[in-house]
Protein backbone atom coordinates (compact mmCIF):
# COMPACT_ATOMS: atom_id res chain seq x y z
CA UNK A 1 0.00 0.00 0.00
CA UNK A 2 1.19 3.17 -1.11
CA UNK A 3 0.19 6.94 -1.42
CA UNK A 4 1.85 8.78 -4.88
CA UNK A 5 1.90 12.28 -5.18
CA UNK A 6 1.43 14.57 -8.03
CA UNK A 7 0.95 18.08 -8.42
CA UNK A 8 -0.58 20.44 -11.59
CA UNK A 9 -0.96 24.12 -10.42
CA UNK A 10 -2.74 24.18 -7.34
CA UNK A 11 -3.99 20.81 -7.98
CA UNK A 12 -2.96 17.72 -5.37
CA UNK A 13 -3.79 14.34 -6.84
CA UNK A 14 -3.36 11.40 -4.17
CA UNK A 15 -3.30 7.96 -6.39
CA UNK A 16 -4.18 5.05 -3.66
CA UNK A 17 -1.90 2.23 -4.55
CA UNK A 18 -2.73 -1.11 -3.23
CA UNK A 19 -5.72 -2.21 -0.91
CA UNK A 20 -7.67 0.23 0.97
CA UNK A 21 -9.09 -1.21 4.41
CA UNK A 22 -9.40 0.41 8.23
CA UNK A 23 -6.12 -1.30 8.30
CA UNK A 24 -4.54 0.63 5.25
CA UNK A 25 -6.77 3.62 5.93
CA UNK A 26 -4.68 5.71 8.50
CA UNK A 27 -1.73 5.33 7.20
CA UNK A 28 -3.70 6.97 3.89
CA UNK A 29 -5.40 9.64 5.96
CA UNK A 30 -2.04 10.80 7.60
CA UNK A 31 -0.29 10.82 3.91
CA UNK A 32 -2.72 12.84 2.40
CA UNK A 33 -3.47 15.21 5.39
CA UNK A 34 0.47 15.99 5.31
CA UNK A 35 0.62 16.88 1.82
CA UNK A 36 -2.60 18.88 1.88
CA UNK A 37 -1.93 21.58 4.54
CA UNK A 38 0.91 22.39 2.01
CA UNK A 39 0.77 26.11 0.79
CA UNK A 40 0.74 24.69 -2.83
CA UNK A 41 -2.35 22.51 -2.57
CA UNK A 42 -6.35 23.90 -2.90
CA UNK A 43 -7.98 21.13 -4.70
CA UNK A 44 -7.60 17.44 -4.60
CA UNK A 45 -7.77 14.42 -7.22
CA UNK A 46 -8.24 11.21 -5.00
CA UNK A 47 -7.14 8.25 -8.02
CA UNK A 48 -8.54 4.73 -7.21
CA UNK A 49 -8.12 3.88 -10.49
CA UNK A 50 -4.55 1.81 -9.09
CA UNK A 51 -6.64 0.60 -5.83
CA UNK A 52 -7.16 -3.00 -5.94
CA UNK A 53 -9.61 -3.31 -2.88
CA UNK A 54 -11.51 -0.77 -1.13
CA UNK A 55 -14.78 -1.38 1.54
CA UNK A 56 -16.37 1.46 3.40
CA UNK A 57 -13.05 2.46 5.20
CA UNK A 58 -12.72 3.87 2.29
CA UNK A 59 -15.69 5.92 2.56
CA UNK A 60 -14.66 7.45 5.51
CA UNK A 61 -10.91 8.09 4.14
CA UNK A 62 -12.95 9.98 1.30
CA UNK A 63 -15.38 11.97 3.17
CA UNK A 64 -12.78 13.40 5.87
CA UNK A 65 -10.00 14.52 3.16
CA UNK A 66 -13.48 16.10 1.43
CA UNK A 67 -13.93 18.29 4.66
CA UNK A 68 -10.34 18.92 5.30
CA UNK A 69 -10.49 20.63 1.53
CA UNK A 70 -13.47 22.34 2.23
CA UNK A 71 -12.74 24.17 4.86
CA UNK A 72 -10.18 26.31 2.51
CA UNK A 73 -12.60 26.54 -0.45
CA UNK A 74 -11.23 23.32 -2.16
CA UNK A 75 -12.37 21.03 -4.40
CA UNK A 76 -12.02 17.10 -4.19
CA UNK A 77 -12.98 14.98 -7.06
CA UNK A 78 -12.42 11.36 -7.44
CA UNK A 79 -11.09 8.88 -10.12
CA UNK A 80 -12.47 5.13 -10.32
CA UNK A 81 -12.51 2.57 -12.80
CA UNK A 82 -13.25 -0.34 -11.00
CA UNK A 83 -16.84 -1.85 -10.58
CA UNK A 84 -16.37 -3.01 -6.98
CA UNK A 85 -14.83 0.56 -6.18
CA UNK A 86 -17.31 2.52 -8.04
CA UNK A 87 -20.02 0.58 -6.10
CA UNK A 88 -18.97 1.78 -2.50
CA UNK A 89 -18.68 4.99 -3.70
CA UNK A 90 -21.74 5.38 -5.04
CA UNK A 91 -23.58 3.61 -2.55
CA UNK A 92 -22.28 5.86 0.31
CA UNK A 93 -23.79 9.04 -1.85
CA UNK A 94 -20.69 10.40 -2.03
CA UNK A 95 -21.42 11.07 -5.88
CA UNK A 96 -24.12 13.67 -4.81
CA UNK A 97 -21.33 16.26 -3.49
CA UNK A 98 -18.11 14.97 -4.89
CA UNK A 99 -17.69 14.19 -8.78
CA UNK A 100 -16.65 10.88 -9.90
CA UNK A 101 -14.43 10.33 -13.41
CA UNK A 102 -13.14 6.94 -14.91
CA UNK A 103 -9.36 8.37 -15.01
CA UNK A 104 -7.19 10.87 -13.49
CA UNK A 105 -6.78 13.00 -16.27
CA UNK A 106 -10.26 13.67 -16.64
CA UNK A 107 -10.69 14.49 -12.60
CA UNK A 108 -7.84 16.84 -13.03
CA UNK A 109 -9.06 18.49 -16.26
CA UNK A 110 -12.53 18.83 -14.73
CA UNK A 111 -10.73 21.19 -12.02
CA UNK A 112 -8.59 23.13 -14.17
CA UNK A 113 -12.01 24.41 -16.37
CA UNK A 114 -13.57 25.58 -13.20
CA UNK A 115 -10.77 28.14 -12.48
CA UNK B 1 -28.21 -29.11 2.81
CA UNK B 2 -24.74 -30.63 2.94
CA UNK B 3 -21.99 -28.56 2.38
CA UNK B 4 -19.99 -29.81 -0.33
CA UNK B 5 -16.82 -27.98 1.52
CA UNK B 6 -16.30 -25.95 4.67
CA UNK B 7 -13.53 -24.37 6.71
CA UNK B 8 -12.96 -22.96 9.85
CA UNK B 9 -10.65 -20.06 10.71
CA UNK B 10 -9.80 -18.15 13.73
CA UNK B 11 -7.45 -15.54 14.18
CA UNK B 12 -6.58 -12.72 16.58
CA UNK B 13 -8.20 -9.50 16.17
CA UNK B 14 -5.45 -7.56 14.64
CA UNK B 15 -6.58 -4.94 11.69
CA UNK B 16 -3.88 -6.81 9.43
CA UNK B 17 -6.06 -9.54 9.59
CA UNK B 18 -8.70 -8.29 7.50
CA UNK B 19 -6.62 -8.47 4.50
CA UNK B 20 -6.18 -12.21 5.47
CA UNK B 21 -9.47 -13.17 6.29
CA UNK B 22 -10.97 -11.72 2.78
CA UNK B 23 -8.43 -13.58 0.60
CA UNK B 24 -9.21 -16.66 3.30
CA UNK B 25 -12.92 -16.35 2.13
CA UNK B 26 -12.57 -15.35 -1.51
CA UNK B 27 -9.78 -18.32 -1.93
CA UNK B 28 -11.89 -21.11 -0.34
CA UNK B 29 -14.99 -19.80 -2.96
CA UNK B 30 -13.17 -19.77 -5.71
CA UNK B 31 -13.13 -23.59 -5.92
CA UNK B 32 -16.74 -23.15 -7.29
CA UNK B 33 -15.64 -20.44 -10.10
CA UNK B 34 -17.65 -17.54 -9.38
CA UNK B 35 -16.98 -14.77 -11.40
CA UNK B 36 -14.31 -12.34 -10.25
CA UNK B 37 -17.12 -9.29 -9.40
CA UNK B 38 -18.78 -11.87 -7.25
CA UNK B 39 -15.56 -12.77 -5.50
CA UNK B 40 -14.95 -8.98 -5.00
CA UNK B 41 -18.48 -8.83 -3.27
CA UNK B 42 -16.88 -12.01 -1.11
CA UNK B 43 -14.05 -10.27 -0.47
CA UNK B 44 -15.86 -6.54 0.69
CA UNK B 45 -18.54 -7.64 3.31
CA UNK B 46 -16.23 -10.17 4.63
CA UNK B 47 -13.76 -7.38 5.15
CA UNK B 48 -16.39 -5.37 7.04
CA UNK B 49 -17.56 -8.06 9.01
CA UNK B 50 -14.25 -8.77 10.38
CA UNK B 51 -13.55 -5.05 10.66
CA UNK B 52 -16.40 -4.43 12.68
CA UNK B 53 -15.24 -6.91 15.01
CA UNK B 54 -11.90 -5.18 15.87
CA UNK B 55 -13.12 -1.67 16.18
CA UNK B 56 -16.51 -2.72 17.87
CA UNK B 57 -16.36 -5.93 19.32
CA UNK B 58 -13.06 -6.03 20.85
CA UNK B 59 -12.41 -2.14 20.99
CA UNK B 60 -8.64 -3.03 19.49
CA UNK B 61 -8.38 -5.24 22.39
CA UNK B 62 -7.15 -8.94 21.80
CA UNK B 63 -9.46 -10.94 20.97
CA UNK B 64 -10.60 -14.19 18.67
CA UNK B 65 -12.65 -14.10 15.80
CA UNK B 66 -13.85 -17.38 13.86
CA UNK B 67 -14.58 -17.49 10.39
CA UNK B 68 -16.74 -20.52 9.00
CA UNK B 69 -17.39 -20.75 5.40
CA UNK B 70 -19.57 -23.27 3.54
CA UNK B 71 -19.72 -23.86 0.31
CA UNK B 72 -23.02 -25.47 -1.69
CA UNK B 73 -23.06 -25.71 -5.83
CA UNK B 74 -23.83 -22.39 -6.47
CA UNK B 75 -23.87 -20.35 -3.20
CA UNK B 76 -21.30 -20.24 -0.17
CA UNK B 77 -21.84 -19.64 3.60
CA UNK B 78 -20.33 -17.28 5.76
CA UNK B 79 -20.70 -17.13 9.48
CA UNK B 80 -18.24 -14.46 11.59
CA UNK B 81 -18.26 -14.71 14.74
CA UNK B 82 -16.32 -12.55 17.82
CA UNK B 83 -16.76 -12.95 21.69
CA UNK B 84 -16.44 -9.07 22.35
CA UNK B 85 -18.90 -6.47 23.91
CA UNK B 86 -22.11 -7.41 21.63
CA UNK B 87 -24.46 -4.86 20.00
CA UNK B 88 -27.10 -3.62 21.80
CA UNK B 89 -29.57 -1.97 19.57
CA UNK B 90 -29.02 -4.24 16.22
CA UNK B 91 -31.83 -2.35 14.16
CA UNK B 92 -30.06 0.82 14.69
CA UNK B 93 -26.48 -0.45 14.36
CA UNK B 94 -27.54 -1.84 11.15
CA UNK B 95 -28.64 1.88 9.67
CA UNK B 96 -27.20 3.15 7.00
CA UNK B 97 -24.58 5.83 8.32
CA UNK B 98 -25.02 5.18 11.78
CA UNK B 99 -21.58 4.72 13.42
CA UNK B 100 -21.26 4.30 17.33
CA UNK B 101 -17.76 5.85 16.74
CA UNK B 102 -17.86 9.26 14.54
CA UNK B 103 -14.36 10.55 16.17
CA UNK B 104 -12.59 7.75 13.90
CA UNK B 105 -14.02 8.60 10.54
CA UNK B 106 -15.92 5.56 9.80
CA UNK B 107 -18.45 5.79 7.56
CA UNK B 108 -21.32 3.90 9.21
CA UNK B 109 -21.91 1.80 6.00
CA UNK B 110 -20.30 -1.76 7.47
CA UNK B 111 -23.91 -3.59 7.51
CA UNK B 112 -25.27 -1.42 3.96
CA UNK B 113 -22.25 -2.50 2.04
CA UNK B 114 -22.87 -6.12 3.24
CA UNK B 115 -26.26 -6.31 3.00
CA UNK B 116 -25.61 -5.13 -0.81
CA UNK B 117 -23.07 -7.41 -1.41
CA UNK B 118 -24.09 -10.25 -0.14
CA UNK B 119 -27.76 -12.06 -0.40
CA UNK B 120 -28.28 -12.80 2.99
CA UNK B 121 -27.62 -10.91 5.95
CA UNK B 122 -28.55 -11.88 9.46
CA UNK B 123 -26.72 -10.49 12.50
CA UNK B 124 -27.49 -12.14 16.02
CA UNK B 125 -25.69 -10.76 19.11
CA UNK B 126 -25.80 -10.87 23.07
CA UNK B 127 -24.49 -7.90 25.02
CA UNK B 128 -21.58 -8.90 27.02
CA UNK B 129 -21.03 -12.21 25.09
CA UNK B 130 -20.66 -11.08 21.36
CA UNK B 131 -22.04 -11.19 17.60
CA UNK B 132 -22.39 -13.71 15.17
CA UNK B 133 -23.01 -12.34 11.44
CA UNK B 134 -24.16 -14.71 9.10
CA UNK B 135 -24.60 -13.95 5.30
CA UNK B 136 -24.87 -16.10 2.14
CA UNK B 137 -23.63 -15.13 -1.19
CA UNK B 138 -25.44 -16.63 -4.60
CA UNK B 139 -23.11 -16.98 -7.76
CA UNK B 140 -25.26 -16.43 -10.00
CA UNK B 141 -22.86 -16.93 -12.99
CA UNK B 142 -23.06 -20.62 -11.36
CA UNK B 143 -26.56 -20.74 -12.52
CA UNK B 144 -26.41 -19.20 -15.51
CA UNK B 145 -23.83 -21.93 -16.65
CA UNK B 146 -26.29 -24.86 -15.81
CA UNK B 147 -28.56 -22.83 -17.66
CA UNK B 148 -26.61 -23.28 -20.88
CA UNK B 149 -26.62 -26.55 -20.65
Amino acid sequence: MRVKFSSKGNILTAKIIGELDHHTAEYIREKIDAEIVKASTKHLVLDFTDTTFMDSSGIGVIMGRYKNISKFNGKTVLSANKKQIIKIIEMAGITNIIPLFKNPQDAVDSLLSND
Amino acid sequence: MQPINEMRLEFLSKSSNESFARVVAASFASQLDPTVEELADVKTAVSEAVTNCIIHAYENTSGIITMVCRLYEDSMEIEITDYGKGIEDIKLAMQPLYTSKPELERSGMGFTVMESFMDVLKVTSEPGKGTTVFMVKKFKSLNNKDDSK
